[in-house]
């Protein structure tokens, strides 16, 4: 595994496969947290499943109830392991961040460059250690 | 980035001020170092969106607030939940979520929110100020009170809006620093489609328009007409935050920080200037229905966002003249429905067969009757959310012609 450093916008730490979003995704609306697949006929991912994955994405879109169905995933376990992001995404921060507040459940949300975020989207595992402002993220070589 | 705490931010988090601004405070934080904003500011108002619900979540997170003993520090209204609570029996969803729905409801009540259950607070007595930093959730209200009032907000949503009514305050960064609300991309509406002479339709094609194609950058609205109204700006804003993502827009002439173009653009040029054409406004309205004219209708829904007193008084001749073949349904507030039964037009209305429908919305609950066929509205917002939400059809019109089709019973163009 190689290791690189990102900016923590939610502590927690988790590992998993990588899913590369296609583009990005509006939770609202477009994941079902029932399923944890992804759910908008716009979206190019339609019919994936996004459960346990280390999700790599520039950010999210769309309404921010995104928050809401991404803190209840968490609950209910079919959420994302963790995000990797190009950007400060106040949707899934704040989504995360409440679960982590609620239910003691870790959905670590970090920020790289985006050239450092091509490179990730090729990795197939990644692991997230985010305990303070800046966190490690170990990846496996790239496909 | 380390964000600058006053006295009260450090005692609110070392939980002297209570539990839940403890709870609240700390989300604050964590989303505002998440944000890199440099330092928290006071708010004068809130709006919360966190009154529908998503999921158990929802009453988990507010519930939380309410046994840690929550207060809001601020005047807050509360937006649309899942319930008519003023009408109960219209709803047609399962019981289970009748009975969440309807506690998260009053769950907010509890912790002092302000039972407005309107997604246009902005048309209450709770209106904001000029210049008023605030702390609003809900797409529509964020943009109306940037836009039309020169309230200053940015897009928070659930939890962040009742952090924020919790303590009071709100990251400052965004849209609550002036140079942030500059207009960075211009939209020049170069001509009027032939036969549009209502300002409606021309505000729903523009906001159509600036929503899918601005991007995250601010626009600025040249070439409206000085008798556009506060409605149709309410309409404008709404749809522009759901066709894409708008937080604030300028309307040259119209909206406060835009007397002029050049004060728009803050003395500044533009990234970019867009040339709107009349073509180019027909065809963003023609992607509002997913049904060609003429088709037969199932029923009209009207006030996505609420309705106002002064559209029921625009509603009130045309409907009259042309009563409704087909089931109508109003979505509006419980202050404007208090503003309509003093003039006696609720009873008007329900002689007519229209359902008015308070403190919740036809797309995000189940109310209409209609779950099937084509429904007609006068909401680009509606029009844009509605067939996903319900698997419908959709036309959108003018007030005018969602009154002529309602009469007709099909899709009647003016």
């Amino acid at each position: 595994m190689s290791e690189i450093s990102g900016i923590t916008l939610v502590e927690g730490r988790a590992a998993g496969d990588v899913f590369a979003l296609a583009e990005p995704l509006s939770f609202w609306g477009g994941f079902d947290a029932l399923t944890g697949n992804v759910i908008d006929h716009r979206h190019p991912d339609k019919g994936q499943c996004l459960a346990r994955r280390v999700v790599v994405v520039e950010a999210a879109r769309g309404s921010s109830s995104g928050s809401s169905v991404l803190a209840e995933a968490i609950r209910l376990g079919t959420a994302p392991a963790a995000f990797v992001l190009s950007s400060r995404d106040a949707i899934l921060a704040v989504g995360a961040e409440v679960a982590r507040e609620l239910y003691g459940r870790d959905c670590p949300v970090v920020m790289v460059e985006e050239a450092t975020l091509a490179m990730l989207k090729r990795a197939e595992r990644i692991d997230v250690v985010a305990d303070g402002p800046t966190c490690r993220i170990l990846h496996n070589e790239q496909r | 980035m380390t964000v600058e705490l006053s006295e009260a931010d450090r005692d609110m988090l070392a939980g002297k001020a209570g539990g839940a601004a403890q709870f609240a405070m700390r989300i604050l934080l964590r989303f505002s170092e998440a944000m890199g904003a440099t330092k928290l500011i006071d708010v004068s108002s809130a709006h919360i969106d966190g009154c529908l619900y998503h999921g158990q979540v929802s009453l988990d997170f507010v519930e939380r607030c309410v046994s840690l003993g929550g207060r809001v520090k601020v005047p807050t209204t509360l937006n649309v939940g899942s319930m008519d609570l003023i009408h109960p029996e219209l709803f047609r969803g399962e019981a289970a979520l009748a009975t969440a729905g309807t506690r998260l409801m009053k769950a907010h009540e509890e912790l002092g929110c302000l039972s407005t259950f309107t997604c246009a607070p902005y048309q209450t007595m709770f209106r904001p100020r000029l210049g008023d930093q605030i702390c609003w959730a809900e797409s529509n209200a964020i943009v109306f009170a940037n836009s039309v009032i020169g309230a200053r907000t940015n897009r928070y949503g659930d939890f962040l809006d009742l952090a924020g009514a919790l303590t009071g305050r709100a990251p400052y960064y965004g849209l609550h620093i002036h140079e942030n609300r500059r207009a960075r991309v211009v939209f020049e509406i170069v001509e009027r489609p032939r036969g549009w002479d209502d300002t409606e339709r021309m505000a729903i094609a523009i906001g159509a328009i600036i929503g899918a194609e601005s991007g995250n950058d601010i626009a600025a609205i040249a070439g409206l007409s000085p008798d556009t109204t506060e409605d149709d700006l309410k309409g404008l804003g709404a749809v522009s935050a759901s066709t894409g993502g708008v937080a604030m827009f300028h309307a040259v002439g119209l909206t406060p920080e835009a007397p002029t173009l050049d004060a728009a653009l803050q003395g500044q040029k533009p990234d970019r200037v867009v040339r709107v054409t009349a073509a180019d406004l027909i065809a963003a309205l023609g992607r509002l229905s997913t049904v060609p004219d003429g088709s037969p209708l199932a029923a009209v829904s009207l006030g996505t966002p609420h309705f106002s007193p002064a559209e029921f008084a625009k509603l009130m001749p045309l409907i009259t003249a042309a009563p409704p073949r087909i089931p109508v349904y109003i979505n509006t507030s419980r202050s404007t429905l208090d503003a309509i039964k003093a003039k006696g037009w609720d009873d008007v209305l329900a002689r007519l067969g229209v359902t008015l429908v308070i403190d919740t919305c036809t797309y995000v609950t189940s109310v209409m009757k209609e779950q099937t066929g084509t429904v007609m509205t006068n909401s680009g917002k509606w029009a844009w959310y509605a067939p996903g939400n319900l698997g419908i059809e959709v036309a959108f019109g003018s007030l005018g012609e969602c009154v002529a089709s309602a009469a007709a019973g099909r899709v009647v163009r003016s």
